[in-house]
């Protein structure tokens, strides 16, 4: 059995079919449904989470590979002032990649890399939005990094 | 994707001796090529030896070496201060290639080994793929290509090698440690990678149940000017067009020493010995350049979606040339 640690806390997981990705295992296994399956080819970002606090893909990581890891999803996030600031800013239409963007531009915080808006358009590259909220993405992210 | 076995051997040894005794078992890293390649029908192996968390990452300065642990993530080697301090363009081709989310994944060791993104290789429905199944010919050459080989290539197989960081390191002269159960091998990256010639399917020299270790990157002399432009169709979260990775050591005006390789246009990270030696001790001019960027994209094979490669690599190379010396 493996154990599955997300947003604190533990569940255990039966994978003896190891064919089960990180994000199907939130979505269909655990009802975590928060964190989104957009192209699961690691291309757009929608699945992105947080494992032992860097930002992943969950749709390229194999569940039993996280055996033991703490992961987070955009569940585990509690009223974050990211939030606030995607609301406040309109920085989505769709929504669809959204948990992707928030989970990404959190981790972005933590890696001290959005000093300007070139950065933060860089290094929030591996998340696409088909809607193209990108500068109300960059605005939200901008303002969140000023006040931390 | 089709069924197959998951382990985590702890130790190296056992995870060697795993897939060498399995011809159908393969190792799994940070899964980013691989993962995907299985859902998509490309690969499928019977059994998956996880081996990232084998004590295999890290960094350590050895002289004027850096040995990096093969499970070293991408991530991790950009933020090395002295990589960053003495070879700071292969931090440049870290940092350009993929997204961080998939840096935070990929690993170095698998970064050497990623496969190619030629949408024929990556499609099982196309039936013709000399690197997928061997004998059965070449869709690209006849079909639609564009981000494909030009130097290295032939009528088998046009399929790029789409390493950004393998580009500085064999400009480097990197060395592969390659673990057997037999014992170890060293192996430069320069004379790791096969061309596809008759047999794309065979990519390097690794044999099966070899494991890629470490990766020893030998630090250039202090004072040593470095850059690594990428050229793509979007600003970021693209593979290249064409890209070069020059790092020079100047005398005033004149190049004393030079280390040239391009990436996005070769079957395999293109070292350009022939611009090293126009080079060196040559006087920094667009000539020079010139004459460095022709003997370097020499003799291309090129397909219709592909001609325009030949110009543009040599105009990358010069421009990363005339930013680097100047």
């Amino acid at each position: 059995m493996t154990t599955l640690t997300v947003n604190g806390t533990e569940y255990p997981l039966d994978l003896a079919d190891p064919r089960v990705t990180l994000l199907d295992a939130l979505r269909d296994r655990l009802d975590l449904t928060g964190t989104k399956k957009g192209c699961d080819q690691g291309a757009c970002g929608a699945c992105t989470v947080l494992c032992d606090g860097r930002r992943i893909l969950s749709c390229l990581t194999l569940a039993a590979q996280c055996d033991g890891r703490e992961i987070t999803t955009i569940e585990g996030l509690e009223s974050h002032p990211m939030q606030d600031a995607f609301v406040r800013h309109d920085a989505f239409q769709c929504g669809y990649c959204t948990s992707g963007q928030i989970m990404s531009a959190v981790a972005l915080l933590g890696e001290n890399r959005a000093g300007t808006d070139a950065d933060i358009r860089e290094y929030m590259s591996g998340n696409l939005c088909r809607c193209g909220a990108y500068s109300n993405i960059v605005a939200a992210v901008r303002e969140v990094a000023r006040h931390a | 994707m089709r069924e197959f076995r998951y382990e985590r051997p702890a130790t190296v040894a056992e995870a060697i001796r795993a897939v060498a005794h399995d011809p159908e078992a393969d190792f799994l890293a940070g899964g980013t090529t691989e993962v995907d390649l299985m859902k998509d029908g490309v690969f499928h192996p019977d059994l998956l030896v996880d081996i990232t968390r084998l004590p295999l990452r890290g960094v350590r300065r050895n002289g004027t070496m850096l040995q990096v642990g093969a499970l070293t993530t991408m991530e991790e080697l950009a933020a090395d201060r002295t990589l960053m301090e003495r070879a700071p363009f292969v931090v440049e081709a870290l940092l350009r290639g993929a997204s961080v989310q998939l840096r935070n994944m990929a690993t170095i060791g698998g970064n050497l080994l990623q496969r190619t993104r030629c949408r024929y290789f990556r499609d099982p429905a196309v039936p013709a793929c000399n690197k997928r199944e061997p004998g059965t010919g070449c869709e690209a050459v006849n079909s639609v290509a564009r981000m494909h080989a030009i130097l290295g290539a032939s009528p088998a197989c046009i399929a790029l090698h789409a390493s950004d960081v393998a580009v500085p390191l064999s400009a480097l002269d990197a060395v592969v440690h390659i673990q057997s159960e037999e014992g170890e091998r060293l192996v430069p990256l320069t004379q790791f990678y096969l061309m596809p010639g008759e047999t794309p399917d065979r990519e390097n020299v690794l044999r099966h149940g070899e494991l890629i270790t470490a990766v020893d990157i030998p630090l250039p002399p202090e004072g040593t000017r470095s850059i690594y432009l990428k050229i793509r169709d979007r600003a970021s979260y693209e593979f290249a067009l064409a890209s070069a990775a020059v790092a020079v050591i100047m005398d005033g005006p004149v190049i004393k020493e030079a280390r040239v390789a391009m990436g996005g246009v070769g079957t395999i990270p293109w070292r350009g010995f022939e611009a090293e030696e126009v080079l060196r001790e040559a006087p920094a001019t667009p000539d020079t350049f010139r004459s460095a960027a022709d003997g370097t994209i020499r003799d291309p094979f090129v397909v219709p979606g592909t001609a325009f490669k030949v110009e543009l690599a040599k105009r990358t190379l010069i421009r990363a040339l005339t930013e680097v010396t100047s």
